[in-house]
């Protein structure tokens, strides 16, 4: 107590003093010691290790005929693979780039043309568009149609008409082998 | 603390406490609050329980948004807290040991209150709130302990509610409706989930009038004499502000340690089973905080007295502001109390080695004599030695009594830790 008097007398300036000083870097640890503490509780919402092993899905392509569509769990979401015939392949690439909403060249949404993967969630508010299964309404350009708010996306899965503002998602994927693809 | 220049902060604050007090009432409770000049760390338990009971209910509903509730997927769903879930392995044994912590602080808190009196007039009330308050930690805890769904889980659940047997004619039924079934199962899991996640909010509001009735009379003291005047307090703030706060560093140390370097020390690892209701295990122990009671349950050979004794020897807490007849309330000015509240210690402890060892040869006599004296001890010598013993002196004042050595008489505001 004596010497913290002495200094506040002798100080150079009043409210620089070792007392300050002291509230100032407590002040600080325990700062750092909260933020620390909270942390953890935080990260603990993010993924689970076991949520995160779902991350990667393999699918094996050779069922798939031509002209077919497949749909795979991906993370909990719809991916759609479509089995694509010649003529779908020249209409998705035969559009005119500046006619397109979100435009983007059919050959760069794909790996290899005959295959294109996209995840299956409508880019407007998340429903899943309609065209995986025969019979389905695949909209005006013959690729997918949103039963929600009536988006059309064409055979490049690319938004043509309806309130989304993008194409459908292309999911990180490879070729691990000729017919099979591992998504993630 | 009064802001000479009033700036457009301070105009809103204002503002708003004009119409509601709230800071108002914070300043009043928190930083100009009178506290006993007095107080020694024996006082820092009451709010290390609060922080505690704040810390138990974060980490818990953190835990309760990764949890099953349902008999087939609880033990593996606490197990993916304990592998998968980030940090999953820090909250959960951050909750599990904060549950023995939360116990140990309370405990010792109760144990100041009846070494210096902090329970006699006019404090009844403060005491009987603070009994409340233990006995809704028991059934929290107890609930807790079930939802891992572990073989001690399990068996717990199976023999405490199986207490409520031994009352006479409706007590089969009375344990049928707690079950919710034949035996302990699935609602009995999601009965008790929902009570673990109630009970701890209704502790918050009894904390709240357990605290309301302190500040009517404000701290005892380890002098037990009444405040008389200014001279005798301190503001809370900075005094006990950081008091407190160095208190609770001390404290974080001891409950890290078990958090980071023992999590498991004070669990049994019979609960790292699952549930199985085909096969009870060799030794059932209650987590070590229930172990005084559930050695009084046992050192009785009668069942439905041993589940009386055990009940009661909390719900004599009630009265313990009744059954102490000394005017006195500090143990310092009580020659005789002074030893004997030792031996309540030791007995409790002695309880506690009863109720974690096999009732075997010794251990049954040790744990009939320390029931009796359990007993003995707050209906016989609490009022016995109110009325036998003849106290010291008590002191005229705090002021008086903590400035005898410094020089100055009743100096108010020249005391010792004077802001420079």
């Amino acid at each position: 107590m004596a010497d913290l008097a002495h200094q506040n007398v002798t100080g150079a300036h009043p409210g620089e003093t070792r007392r300050d000083f002291l509230i100032l870097t407590t002040a600080a640890i325990g700062g750092v010691a909260v933020a620390a503490t909270i942390w953890p509780f935080i990260d603990s919402l993010n993924p689970a290790r076991d949520t995160l092993a779902e991350s990667t899905t393999e699918v094996d392509l050779v069922p798939v005929q031509l002209g077919q569509r497949l749909t795979v769990k991906w993370r909990g979401k719809p991916v759609f693979i479509d089995h694509r015939t010649p003529e779908e392949i020249k209409a998705a690439a035969d559009v005119n780039i500046s006619d397109l909403r979100d435009p983007q060249k059919d050959s760069d949404r794909v790996k290899k043309p005959e295959w294109l993967v996209v995840i299956g969630v409508c880019t407007h508010l998340g429903c899943i568009p309609l065209g995986q299964r025969a019979g389905d309404d695949r909209g005006p350009y013959g690729g997918w149609f949103c039963p929600c708010h009536g988006s059309v996306y064409d055979t490049s899965a690319r938004i043509r008409q309806g309130p989304a503002p993008l194409n459908l998602a292309v999911p990180p994927y490879d070729f691990t082998s000729d017919t099979t693809i591992k998504l993630g | 603390m009064a802001d000479a220049r009033p700036g457009a902060m301070s105009r809103i604050i204002r503002w708003i406490d004009y119409r509601l007090p709230f800071v108002q009432f914070l300043n009043h409770h928190l930083v100009e609050y009178p506290t006993p000049r007095n107080l020694n760390y024996w006082w820092n338990y009451g709010s290390l329980s609060g922080i505690m009971l704040v810390v138990m209910i974060a980490t818990g509903i953190f835990l309760a948004m990764q949890y099953t509730p349902h008999a087939d997927y609880a033990f593996d769903s606490v197990e993916r807290i304990m592998r998968d879930v980030n940090y999953g392995w820090l909250v959960r044994y951050a909750h599990m040991n904060g549950a023995s912590m939360f116990f140990v602080l309370v405990y010792t808190h109760m144990f100041r209150g009846l070494y210096y009196g902090s329970y006699k007039a006019p404090r009844e009330l403060l005491w009987i709130l603070g009994v409340v308050i233990l006995i809704l930690m028991i059934a929290t805890s107890f609930m807790g302990y079930v939802l891992p769904w572990g073989q001690m889980s399990y068996w717990a659940a199976t023999v405490i509610t199986n207490l409520f047997s031994a009352i006479p004619l409706i007590g089969q039924s009375i344990v049928t409706l707690l079950w919710g079934g034949f035996t302990v199962g699935n609602p009995t899991l999601n009965r008790f989930y929902a009570l673990h996640y109630l009970l701890p909010f209704i502790i918050v509001a009894v904390v709240l009038l357990h605290l309301i009735a302190l500040h009517r009379f404000h701290s005892n003291n380890p002098l037990g004499i009444d405040l008389k005047g200014p001279q005798d307090t301190l503001p809370f703030h900075p005094y006990f502000t950081i008091k407190d706060l160095f208190g609770l560093v001390v404290f974080l140390l001891v409950y890290a340690f078990f958090v980071f370097y023992a999590p498991n020390f004070l669990g049994s690892p019979v609960n790292s089973m699952p549930a199985n209701p085909m096969q009870t295990p060799n030794h059932i122990v209650p987590e070590w905080y229930l172990l005084p009671y559930y050695a009084i349950l046992r050192s009785v050979p009668n069942k439905l007295f041993g589940v009386i004794l055990a009940f009661g020897s909390i719900f004599l807490l009630f009265i313990v502001p009744w059954l102490d007849t000394s005017p006195v309330r500090s143990a310092r000015f009580r020659p005789v109390y002074k030893w004997v509240f030792w031996l309540l210690v030791i007995d409790v402890i002695a309880l506690g080695w009863v109720g974690a060892n096999p009732p075997e040869g010794l251990v049954v006599t040790v744990g009939q004599f320390a029931t009796f004296y359990y007993f003995i001890h707050f209906l016989v010598l609490f009022p016995l030695i109110g009325k036998l013993e003849r106290p010291r002196p008590l002191p005229f004042s705090i002021a008086a009594a903590v400035l005898q050595g410094g020089g100055t008489r009743l100096g108010g505001a020249g005391a010792p830790m004077a802001k420079p």
